[in-house]
């Protein structure tokens, strides 16, 4: 269901004027809610809805062969299924680039953020690691999915447990309390263009609305952020001045969402 | 009499704690959770819709396409993500359950699509997933002659036994110092108004006797199953 072009066009409208049909600010993001421990079979498991849009995550811990060339590294394997069900806009099938590319951008995220630190992940150097696999599923998409979605896996892998290893076997179905060795926790925010304005969190109606977007993922030590990730699409090229812009209202507003992620962890 | 223990402690008519809620999934045109115990379906549709590509386009009648699957972490063991023999036989089986109570005559050369995901597994899926995807058409509108419900009877030691968990599904005894299953699982769907089975599966050994008594607990049980789904039905109506 393709937004009709007038709506698109009342969209930008408003846009102009720093309104949005629902009423929030430009940079006002919808309440999200985190639910943890979602399925008993996962050793993490997430629940995250913003406004109507809805994402589950979930990982599964595995021990495997390390990488030749990261022989003492655990490995790390993001996929997002955007199943059917969750948009009509959404087509059964193998990934394609919107399930890949939002797969990526959360990997690269957590990846380069050192969220979770691999080293600690080797049970023998060159022989046995741990793998740990990211399982994300949109439930309903009513916009800002790759948001939504690293919402879901930050929440997802700070519950996580390791389970039982006996013999170099994973004992599924026993849960250690042993957590995930986790560190900074990014913060990823996507930036959508309507008109001339940026604004976060968007609604699909909004999002269709998008000539571009811009993702950032950033952590934060002390009073210092850093940039880890970044990830421009869309149609329309952007000015340096634009990005740099966005960037510097993306490291003050993933502050709050930082603080209101930490607030539903505890 | 039989001697089997349940190991949670269930009667041998009892099923899990039984959950149902409509309208889980927002952008669809109908949606419903269903959940024994532990074993959690969500289902959505969407449709009647045009139907692509036109030559699957049936001027008789409406298509219902059903697909049916697993997260990846809804199982101790992770499931690879995408299609697999066992979901692409379940999505069949679970779309001829559901066809039987819905008018397809009244939309034809469109399309109903039914998503069926689990969400957390402990044996009983494809049963959930009936119970939630016939509660989601219902909720879409689809006009339907009555809801459909669907548990899976088990044979499990020597008792017939209600809505199976997955401890019950791997069931084993020692027989001559070795170990051997000892579990039927018999998935079945009812139309509970029409009196017929829409849907019936077997994995095991049972005599015809067992069978028969296996139905009957079926029937029995979702009886029990359709109120549940109506008040489900209900609730979302007076909301």
């Amino acid at each position: 269901m393709e937004i009709a072009g007038l709506t698109k066009k009342k969209i930008e409208e408003m846009i102009k004027e720093g309104k949005r049909m629902d009423g929030r600010g430009l940079l006002e993001m919808r309440p999200f809610e985190i639910e943890l421990g979602i399925s008993k079979k996962a050793e993490g498991s997430a629940r995250v809805k913003i406004g109507d849009t809805e994402v589950v995550a979930g990982i599964k811990l595995g021990v495997g062969e390390p990488f030749v060339d990261s022989p003492e590294d655990g490995a790390l394997i993001v996929t997002v299924e955007l199943w059917p069900l969750a948009s009509e806009k959404f087509e059964m099938g193998p990934p394609d680039i919107q399930a890949i590319e939002m797969a990526r951008i959360v990997d690269r995220s957590l990846r380069e953020s050192g969220y979770i630190d691999l080293k600690k992940l080797c049970v023998k150097a060159g022989e046995l690691v741990w793998t740990v696999f990211v399982d994300i599923y949109p439930i309903n998409d009513d916009g800002n999915l790759i948001d939504a979605s690293a919402i879901a896996v930050i929440a997802a892998l700070h519950e996580a447990v390791f389970p039982e290893l006996k013999e170099d076997k994973v004992q599924y179905g026993e849960l250690t309390d042993k957590k995930l060795p986790l560190k900074n926790m990014p913060i990823v925010m996507t930036f959508y263009k309507v008109g001339e304005s940026f604004l976060l969190d968007p609604t699909v109606a909004e999002e269709e609305a998008a000539k571009a977007r811009i993702t950032v993922a950033m952590t934060f030590d002390k009073d210092e952020v850093f940039i880890h990730a970044l990830q421009k699409a869309g149609d329309e090229p952007l000015e340096e001045r634009e990005i740099t812009e966005v960037l510097a209202i993306a490291m003050k507003e993933a502050k709050k969402v930082h603080e209101k992620i930490l607030r539903q962890l505890k | 009499m039989a001697t089997y223990k349940r190991p949670d402690g269930r009667e041998y008519d009892e099923t899990r704690k039984i959950e149902a809620k409509v309208g889980v999934v927002k952008r669809a045109d109908g949606s419903a959770m269903f959940s024994f115990g532990s074993s959690r379906a969500i289902a959505a549709v969407y449709g009647p819709r045009q139907l692509h590509p036109q030559h699957l386009q049936n001027p008789e009648k409406c298509l219902l396409r059903c697909y049916y699957d697993m997260l990846p972490f809804s199982v101790a063991e992770r499931k690879r993500p995408g299609p697999s023999r066992r979901s692409t036989e379940i999505s069949y089986v679970t779309t001829s359950a559901l066809s039987p109570v819905l008018k397809l005559e009244a939309f034809p050369n469109a399309v109903i699509d039914v998503y069926i995901l689990i969400i957390e597994a402990d044996a009983s899926t494809r049963c959930a997933g009936i119970n939630a995807a016939s509660l989601a058409l219902a909720h879409a509108g689809v006009p339907m002659t009555e809801l459909v419900s669907a548990v899976s009877i088990g044979k499990i030691g020597d008792a017939i036994v209600a809505d199976i968990t997955k401890e019950e599904e791997d069931y084993k005894i020692k027989k001559d110092g070795k170990e051997i299953k000892a579990a039927t699982d018999i998935p079945m769907a009812i139309l509970s108004r029409a009196n017929k089975l829409s849907l019936l599966q077997l994995d095991g050994k049972v005599t015809l006797d067992e069978l028969k008594e296996a139905i009957a607990l079926g029937k029995k049980t979702c009886k029990k199953i359709v109120e549940i789904q109506k008040q489900a039905l209900k609730k979302v109506k007076e909301e």
